[in-house]
């Protein structure tokens, strides 16, 4: 096994880290007081990361992109993870990898541009009634002659208030399988601004000042055929294909963050003195500190790991479901550690950690929660005895 | 201007608590981050926009050291570097021995115009430059903070001791960037890939017909002793006070 990187992969750690740190971490404070990402602001550093290709590195060569294998991609988004979500995700925009389905005039229409940055996706599968259970999803899109008609609500909907087009799924039909009726489910491509189709203000979030949530509503929406991405019925095979790697997108910036975390714990723990000595003299800090290194570097391993075995084509769902629920439980126990070993300064807005520690609580809910992530991996165990 | 060759080393990266080995007998290397020298970058930023104004056509980046040392290349290679050649040797080496090497790569080259860093931010020597300029008995300009081509002729801001000196220079000539020369670009990501497959040659000492200078022997390496801690001061008048009582000044 080789776990040394290459020149390459260093390289681009260094850029995205350059990047980050003196493009975007400077603004971190506005965002976080204001809980707007001024959008002169978003397009000035939307265009220097489109400068330093950095933007959509996540995709193909072939359709522009970076065409990073999946451990390097891992390595950006981890050093991308170090700054403020609103300012990595809006500035240095990660197009959805589901749009390499596109075909024909779509690629035109919706790859490409999303890919130069000219257009900004946005993916919609959560409702108010359909959560983990996504297939329980009662937004419908019926056939009437060349077109779907779509009707329902979608919610929790991320950059829908910036988007230019949503990759929605909707229910198209039933079918009786051996658990009972089962949704056939299809992906479609539908511009903001169809009629039918409306974008409101989502709630507000306790993680990741800056960037938003909405509520999508589909009232008699009509669609044409050619809006279908994928095939009819086939939108969670679709789903599947290309979007298996979201999970090692949350595990990476979670790991990043919480490096910035230890980082920051690490040196107050020098530099704080109590009792007459430094606070990482005591064994109470000091035993803190080598937990939370441990803890990062497994979380590390994993993710690592499961990108590599992607790249394999090897990668099981557990295997995702292992790097994501590690890399943000980690988080999650980082932040808070490194919260508590700064004491009443680390919960002042001064210092960056109070937004690590909001911030890292969305990172167990989103892209499937802890639970699903578990049940994903004991399933996985029990299914060959039977369960 | 055809070519330009710039030096580059690999040194401890900058952001690294270096730490003296125990017995003595040098920095403690293991695992520590490598990078390009700071200056050096400076260096090849400077060439790299002469060459996009059009005034040069190929940069060449040459490094001195170990093989791990490519890796500082391909940074180089990536930043815009055309091609660049390694001469590896595995010992460490003097600043004369570097400028010899240097001058050997020279003398096939035949290049218009060499910039190096104003110094290495390992051992700050500040020598190579100078040094090399002496061997090929060409002009030298070092610490420049602003540079300008006309025809054959260079000129050059230098940051002095007395503030900033103004000098022309005949090409071919060595020049040493200082830290204001410019402030190097990130290097692009699609620049990165395709650095992979520029030109990156490797030589020795032996084949330049390079021998190894002797002339400077670390004795012992010790970290700095650590500062007393200091006082915090309100105000000047209390400043003035303290340092009067220390006896600092009367
Ligand atoms: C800020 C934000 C942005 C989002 N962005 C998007 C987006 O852009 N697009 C999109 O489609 N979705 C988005 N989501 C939705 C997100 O993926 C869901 O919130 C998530 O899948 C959980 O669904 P839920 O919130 O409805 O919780 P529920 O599914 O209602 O879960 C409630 C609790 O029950 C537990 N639970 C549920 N089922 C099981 C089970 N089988 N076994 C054990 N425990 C279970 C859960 O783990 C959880 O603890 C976003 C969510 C948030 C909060």
């Amino acid at each position: 096994m080789e776990f040394s990187l290459s020149d390459e992969q260093r390289m681009i750690i260094k850029t995205t880290r350059d990047f980050v740190t003196h493009e975007l971490m400077p603004h971190e404070a506005e965002v976080e007081a204001t809980g707007v990402l001024r959008p002169e602001l978003q397009a000035a550093l939307k265009a220097k990361a489109i400068d330093a290709g950095l933007y959509a590195a996540n995709m193909p060569a072939d359709v522009g992109g970076a065409g990073l294998d999946t451990v390097t991609w891992v390595l950006y988004e981890k050093e991308l993870g170090r700054t403020g979500y609103a300012l990595h995700y809006n500035c240095v925009g990660r197009p959805s990898n589901i749009l390499c389905a596109c075909v024909g005039e779509q690629r035109e229409k919706y790859l490409y541009p999303s890919v130069r940055g000219e257009r900004v996706d946005c993916l919609a599968m959560t409702e108010p009634g359909a959560g983990s259970d996504v297939r329980g999803m009662k937004t419908t899109a019926v056939a009437d002659k060349d077109d779907f008609v779509i009707n329902g609500t979608k919610h929790f909907i991320s950059h829908a208030d910036h988007a230019d087009f949503v990759i929605l799924f909707a229910a198209t039909g039933e079918e009786s399988g051996p658990r009972g009726i089962k949704k056939k489910i299809t992906a479609f491509l539908v511009d903001m601004g169809t009629p039918g189709f409306v974008v409101r203000d989502g709630y507000r979030n306790v993680s990741h000042r800056g960037y938003n949530n909405c509520i999508l509503e589909f009232n008699d929406c009509r669609v044409p055929k050619s809006a279908v991405l994928g095939q009819v019925h086939e939108g969670f095979e679709v789903a599947n294909s290309w979007l298996g790697a979201t999970r090692l997108q949350v595990a990476a910036t979670s790991i990043g963050r919480a490096e910035r975390a230890l980082a920051l714990a690490t040196e107050w723990a020098a530099q704080r003195q109590q009792f007459g000595q430094q606070i990482g003299k005591f064994q109470g800090v000091s035993f803190k500190l080598a937990d939370m290194a441990l803890e990062l570097r497994a979380a590390e391993l994993l993710t690592l790991d499961a990108a590599w075995k992607f790249d394999q084509k090897i990668a099981t769902d557990s295997d995702m479901a292992m790097a994501k629920l590690k890399a943000t439980e980690m988080l999650a126990m980082v932040a808070d550690e490194a919260l508590q070993i700064h004491g009443g300064m680390g919960l002042m807005s001064d210092l960056p950690l109070e937004r690590i520690w909001r911030d890292a609580r969305i990172e167990r809910i989103w892209e499937g929660t802890s639970e699903i992530q578990r049940h994903i991996i004991s399933r996985a165990m029990l299914r060959p005895h039977g369960g | 201007m055809q070519k330009i060759i710039v030096g580059i080393k690999r040194v401890v990266d900058y952001n690294v608590r270096v730490r003296v080995k125990p017995d003595g007998s040098g920095v403690a290397l293991d695992g520590v981050k490598m990078s390009v020298n700071p200056f050096d970058e400076i260096a090849l930023e400077e060439a790299l926009r002469i060459k996009e104004r059009g005034e040069a056509t190929e940069i060449i980046a040459v490094s001195i050291g170990p093989d791990d040392a490519q890796q500082q290349l391909r940074t180089a290679l990536a930043m815009g570097a055309d091609r660049a050649i390694l001469v590896k040797t595995d010992q460490a080496i003097e600043p004369l021995t570097a400028a010899h090497a240097l001058l050997a790569i020279i003398k096939t080259e035949q290049p218009d115009l060499v910039i190096v860093g104003k110094q290495a931010i390992d051992d700050d020597a500040a020598q190579t430059g100078p040094m090399l300029a002496a061997l090929w008995g060409r002009p030298q300009a070092t610490f420049c903070s602003k540079l300008t081509i006309n025809g054959t002729v260079a000129t050059i801001v230098r940051e002095v001791d007395a503030g900033l000196e103004t000098i022309e220079v005949d090409l071919p000539a060595v020049i040493s960037a200082d830290l204001r020369l410019n402030e190097p670009r990130y290097v692009k990501l699609p620049d990165i890939m395709k650095a992979k497959k520029k030109q990156l040659d490797v030589t020795d000492l032996a084949t330049l017909g390079v021998s190894i200078d002797d002339g400077l022997k670390t004795v012992h390496t010790e970290a700095p002793k650590a500062r007393a801690k200091g006082i915090l001061v309100k105000d000047v008048a209390e400043l003035v006070d303290a340092l009067k009582k220390k006896g600092l000044v009367s």
